[in-house]
């Protein structure tokens, strides 16, 4: 650690001279007042030592790097348990570590719901995606989508979704890094853009997906590390009694007994349902997770990668709970972590939820600090950063692949672009998604992004996945049929966010009540405009392209269940 | 991959075999997450109250603990069992197929 740390000298010197002063926000995965903390030493250590160490993988992956199947899929070389942890390590955001945490420190029994629904999509991805993906493929989801119809308007939505997904997502991740940073290591907010925005096109245009991937293990390593031990370290303390931690976390919270069932979170059925809806099937509809099925050899490895990433999420979900109850009982009771007020008669008092330094998203980060001491809340700050780093990093690589695979190979060269144009097609795009992130992370440093992920998760489910479904399952499925039923589900899924309560209500500043849309989630109406357009015009189709069409689905049928024929990213 | 060899899995009884057993458990496992899952949501925003029963008289923990550890546990052993079913029995079978068009 010595001599990153020393290396760290000028970057963080000029960093804490610029962070003078503190201000306030209230954005995204880190809502809530947040102040820049002082210089944090053993923290950006360790997070420069992350760097140098990822650097000097991306060195090793370029030099591995040289076709397209290397860039887009690690040349199909990952096996199973690795993809798993990528896999992991791709889907844990910073916002579902500090998000989640956060939640249970308030409400208690309210973060479990989220955490539930966000894993229970991984089985269906299993059930029915992830080996059918692997046997039809090479490197986009696109690939499995426009199998047997037409390639320029398939190509064309897939990318359209996919760029979408891509866009909001990153926004979320690029607003709630910079503040996160900030608070972190006192650096900034656009510096840590540019930092962030850095490392991202680094680790992408020369290291490609064998980088992006080792990214991803190494931080899903570091994290399920880092939040086992802290589990642990509150375990310990009540002795290994989770009865004994719910009972001194209900004694300190002020909502007592409330925190251990459902409160307000799911509040109808419609709303709950909708939200369901779209946690699961929007996890089979990320194209950043689906890419990640082209880099294993064969369809068994491809399954496999899926039972281990549920392995690792749903122990980190449990993890996460016991952290959020453990801030409870560690963090409500120390002033030290709060923003307090001294009153006349010298009495400290602060509100054990809305002054807490950071937000209530901080309350692992604070944790970290009082079961570890300040080394440990280097630790966890840099794996928080890293965190950040391995989903831009693989979210980037989706949305450039998207660009130079389904856009640029597939529609404006048709088919005839060679390896070396689509690998450099692709790198630019990743400098130019890297740029407009970071100006877009900049746009929006003063908006409420929180709507953005379960944005990103409805447009998933509403147009990525059913068209992917019933381009496997459904022989009658037609280009005109997936075309207009796809944009149908997207323009649905987008118009009923705009329309509903967070965005019309809390993001544009009209009346509360006045939403012309009463539910937060879309995904229960956007998936069903989707699915019905699909089919009715499917079968409105009469066309003789539509029945060859179906006729070729037979063969499509085979390779998908038995991996005839596919060779696929592996080949070369 | 000439149209023949896709006729001769066609009409294969191992691949209608095959489809057959890994379509039903798939179509099973997926059900149950479903229903899990689902019944889950339903009963936080229905059953408020039953979650937030005590297990114990004298203790805190309620029911609702066990129940969405028991969610999050049983999408692992659901995964589980389709992984120990397709590695063994599916993938013999799969083999065996691509085998015979050889």
């Amino acid at each position: 650690m010595r001599a990153p740390l020393r290396n760290a000298g000028g970057l963080g010197a000029s960093a804490a001279l610029l962070a003078v002063g503190g201000s306030a926000w209230a954005a995204g995965a880190l809502d809530g007042p947040a102040t820049t903390q002082a210089t944090n030493w053993s923290a950006i250590g360790m997070f420069l030592a992350f760097v140098v160490f990822t650097l000097a993988i991306t060195k090793w992956a370029a030099s591995k790097t040289k076709s397209a199947a290397d860039f887009y899929a690690a040349g199909g070389g990952i096996t199973g348990f690795q993809n798993g942890l990528a896999i992991a390590g791709d889907y844990m955001s910073a916002a579902s570590f500090l998000g989640i945490s956060g939640l249970v420190f308030v409400s208690g029994f309210d973060g479990l719901i989220y955490s539930v629904g966000w894993l229970v999509g991984w089985p269906i991805v299993l059930f029915l995606i992830a080996e059918r993906l692997r046997n039809l493929g090479k490197f986009t989801f696109a690939d499995v989508a426009s199998y047997r119809l037409q390639q320029t308007p398939i190509r064309l939505l897939s990318a359209i979704g996919t760029l979408t997904v891509v866009a909001f997502y990153l926004i979320a991740q690029m607003v709630g890094a910079g503040k996160l940073i900030q608070l972190l290591f006192g650096l900034p907010y656009l510096w840590a853009l540019i930092i962030v925005g850095a490392l991202m096109i680094a680790y992408v245009t020369f290291g490609g997906m064998l980088a992006t991937t080792w990214v991803q293990i190494i931080k899903a390593c570091m994290l399920l590390a880092g939040a086992s031990f802290m589990a642990f370290m509150v375990l310990w303390h009540f002795s290994f009694s989770p009865e004994s931690m719910f009972r001194a976390a209900t004694e300190i919270n002020p909502k007592g007994l409330a925190i251990m069932s459902p409160g307000s979170l799911v509040t109808d059925p419609i709303s709950a349902i909708s939200l369901g809806l779209a946690l699961m099937f929007g996890t089979a509809g990320l194209p950043h997770i689906l890419m990640r099925f082209f880099t294993v050899s064969d369809a068994k490895a491809a399954r496999k990668s899926v039972f281990y990433a549920t392995g690792f999420i749903g122990y980190f979900y449990i993890l996460t709970f016991i952290i959020g109850f453990g801030a409870i009982t560690f963090v409500m009771t120390n002033p030290a972590f709060y923003n307090t007020v001294v009153g006349a008669d010298g009495a400290i008092t602060f509100d054990k939820v809305k002054d807490l330094i950071g937000g209530t998203n901080m309350a692992a980060i604070h944790l970290s600090e009082a079961v570890g001491g300040n080394l440990f809340l280097g630790f966890i700050s840099a794996v928080a950063f890293a965190t950040i780093l391995a989903v831009v990093a693989g979210l980037t690589l989706a949305g450039a692949s998207a660009v130079s695979h389904d856009l640029y190979a597939s529609v404006f060269a048709k088919g005839r672009a060679n390896d070396v144009d689509e690998i450099r097609v692709s790198k630019i795009a990743t400098v130019c998604l890297g740029i407009l992130a970071i100006y877009l992370g900049y746009v929006f440093e003063q908006q409420n992004v929180a709507f953005m992920v379960g944005l990103a998760f409805a447009i998933a489910a509403s147009c990525n996945f059913p068209v992917l479904l019933m381009s496997m399952f459904w022989k009658g499925l037609t280009t005109k049929g997936a075309l207009i039923g796809g944009l149908l589900g997207l323009i649905s899924a987008v118009t009923l966010v705009v329309l509903g309560p967070t965005v019309w209500e809390k993001t544009l500043g009209n009346p509360a009540g006045s939403a012309p849309f009463h539910y937060d989630n879309p995904a229960l109406f956007s998936m069903t405009i989707a699915f019905v357009g699909i089919w009715l015009f499917s079968v409105l189709d009469r066309s003789q392209t539509a029945r060859n069409e179906s006729a070729a689905y037979e063969a499509q049928y085979i390779r998908s269940e038995t991996g005839l024929g596919a060779a696929g990213a592996s080949a070369h | 991959m000439e149209p023949a060899s896709y006729a001769q899995i066609r009409n294969n009884p191992k691949f209608t075999e095959l489809v057959r057993q890994r379509g039903a458990l798939a179509r099973n496992l997926s059900l149950a997450m479903l229903v899990i899952y689902f019944g889950f949501i339903l009963l936080v925003a229905f059953a408020k109250g039953f979650l937030g029963t005590p297990i114990s008289a004298a203790g805190v923990t309620t029911i609702g603990i066990p129940i969405g550890l028991f969610v999050i546990v049983s999408a692992f052993v659901l995964t589980g069992i389709y992984v120990a079913k397709a590695n063994t029995t599916f993938d013999e079978l799969n083999s065996q197929i691509l085998k015979d068009v050889k």
